[in-house]
């Protein structure tokens, strides 16, 4: 059945984007807890925070965005559950298609509605000035880590999707992961911080994947934080993804 | 080869099993069900129907036993079975944020069929949903829904269909037009697998009764056969009393027409044969 898989897969994305488009409440309750985060950090402790040279929303901007992948995931664990809740994954399971697709269609939904979150906040910080000089290839750079970091996070939702009991319980795995990057070089330098914390911060995936896009987003050479920031991203996905197809395989035909 | 026994029995199940942990749900489960018959699968709630549902679907595997749907083994040939079958869960499986056309084009592309809108509009016709075709299913009522989740697993016309429990939840009017949808199955050469915990509709539906009680099969037989096993004299005839359902179809109308209307008149003459006419279209 896997001659269906690319078949099958695009049928089942244009269906969940179709609930994306109808609903595009998802979007904006992703989106409205990282630019609060990003109004009360820049306009009301921003003003005491040093950050260099550059405005404090370019600073802060890098962990915003990676706090609003972590808020968008918990809603591919929400679809997931919904999924599997009302039976209609069942159905998917008990039809002649190439079976992965169903899963995969959810893990492609989750990128195009992050996508469209992030440009959602990217827009806001531009409105608060947000500035980049940076060129074409290094927002593909900023662009191809975001994306490396989404793809862990909803392999890691997908576990609660397929398990869940309630639809709350679905999404509160994706709480410890917005909190992460504030215990990262997201909003302060990490040297700021008392020492136990500091080590946790500076070797934390967060703090090397901000670095990373900081600096590509302020013309800074990037350094070995970019190849931490990549291990952590490619080995955290592969862990996912496995803890994942064996949640799947337990319940499907087990 | 596999072609002589199935044709006669499409489903086959033999020495069933299934357990979580220390529960057993399914001891030594063995029945058969011939080709375009209506076979009812007739249990209590935990009596483990939708275990051997899942079974046959493919949807969890057995400890033990064999099962083989339209002559493929569900443990070893799982793709030809899921070609060979379409599943209606205990609760409709409809997309609620999608239209009833858009459901069933879904699962149209799905079975990988050409002409999907084609396809789509025929079902919602038959199943007189054409009028809410353009409208999200979160806004059907729970007879339409289980018509839409009827009319997908028609889809690509399986030869064997399974209904789980497809009228636990229904109102009256829309149990009867699934039971309308069930039949027709039958008669166009379909195997349906049904299973329910109503005695009623185990009786309206079914060739063939299994009781399914405490993970094995206690009884098999047709209505008649079944009902030899009782002494006659314990048979209570209560055929001339209308029963509540019919006196509510009377009174509501099955068609959904005023209700207003049809009671100034269920005095009446027109009342009786209103009632006769309903009962007409239950058999």
């Amino acid at each position: 059945m896997t001659r269906h898989f690319l078949g099958d897969s695009t049928v089942l994305l244009r269906r969940s984007l179709r609930h994306i488009m109808r609903s595009p409440d998802t979007i904006i309750t992703t989106t409205i807890m990282p630019i609060a985060f990003m109004l009360l950090f820049v306009y009301v402790f921003g003003g005491a925070i040093k950050s260099g040279s550059h405005s404090y929303v370019t600073y802060l901007l890098p962990g915003i965005l990676l706090i609003t992948i972590a808020s968008g995931v918990s809603y591919t664990a929400f679809r997931l559950f919904q999924d599997m809740r009302n039976g209609i994954f069942e159905r998917f399971q008990s039809m002649p298609i190439a079976r992965s697709a169903v899963l995969w269609a959810h893990v492609l939904t989750s990128l195009v509605a992050n996508l469209i979150s992030l440009v959602v906040v990217v827009l806001v910080a531009l409105a608060m000035g947000f500035r980049s000089g940076a060129g074409v290839l290094a927002w593909l750079a900023v662009v191809g880590i975001l994306i490396l970091f989404i793809l862990p996070l909803t392999w890691i939702a997908v576990i609660p999707g397929l398990t869940a009991k309630s639809a709350d319980g679905a999404s509160a795995f994706s709480y410890p992961l917005i909190l992460l990057p504030l215990i990262s070089s997201a909003f302060v330098p990490t040297r700021t911080m008392s020492g136990p914390v500091r080590a946790f911060a500076d070797n934390q995936p967060v703090t090397s994947i901000v670095n990373t896009v900081r600096d590509l987003l302020t013309q800074q050479p990037v350094g070995s934080d970019i190849w931490v920031a990549l291990a952590w991203c490619v080995g955290i996905l592969a862990a996912a993804y496995a803890f994942a197809m064996v949640t799947y395989r337990r319940k499907i035909a087990a | 080869m596999t072609t002589t026994a199935p044709l006669a029995e499409p489903i086959r199940v033999r020495g069933l099993q299934k357990s979580y942990k220390d529960l057993h749900v399914l001891r030594g489960v063995d029945f058969g069900v011939a080709r375009g018959s209506v076979f009812a699968l007739l249990g209590s709630n935990g009596a483990g129907k939708t275990t051997v549902v899942k079974i046959l679907s493919t949807l969890l595997k057995a400890d033990a036993g064999t099962a083989t749907v339209n002559g493929f083994d569900v443990a070893t040939r799982g793709a030809e079975v899921r070609e060979s079958i379409s599943l209606t869960g205990q609760f409709a499986a409809v997309d609620e944020i999608l239209t009833g056309r858009e459901n069933l084009v879904l699962v149209a592309q799905l079975r990988h069929l050409k002409h999907p809108g084609t396809i789509a509009a025929d079902l919602l016709e038959r199943f007189s949903l054409t009028e809410a075709a353009g409208r999200k299913v979160s806004t059907y009522s729970g007879g339409m829904r289980r018509r839409l989740d009827i009319a997908m697993s028609l889809i690509g016309s399986p030869p064997v269909i399974f209904l789980d429990e497809p009228t636990t939840g229904l109102d009256p009017e829309g149990r009867i037009e699934v039971w309308r949808a069930v039949r027709e199955l039958a008669q166009h050469g379909t195997t349906v697998l049904l299973t329910t915990q109503y005695l009623d509709e185990a009786e309206h539906l079914a060739d063939r009764i299994a009781i399914l009680h405490h993970g094995r099969i206690i009884v098999t037989g047709t209505l008649a056969e079944l009902k030899r096993l009782l002494p006659p004299a314990k048979v209570e005839y209560v055929e001339k009393q209308p029963s509540l359902e019919e006196v509510f179809l009377a009174i509501v109308g099955s068609e959904g027409k005023d209700a207003n209307a049809d009671l100034d008149r269920s005095a009446g003459l027109d009342g009786s044969t209103r009632l006769n006419g309903s009962t007409a279209t239950d058999d």
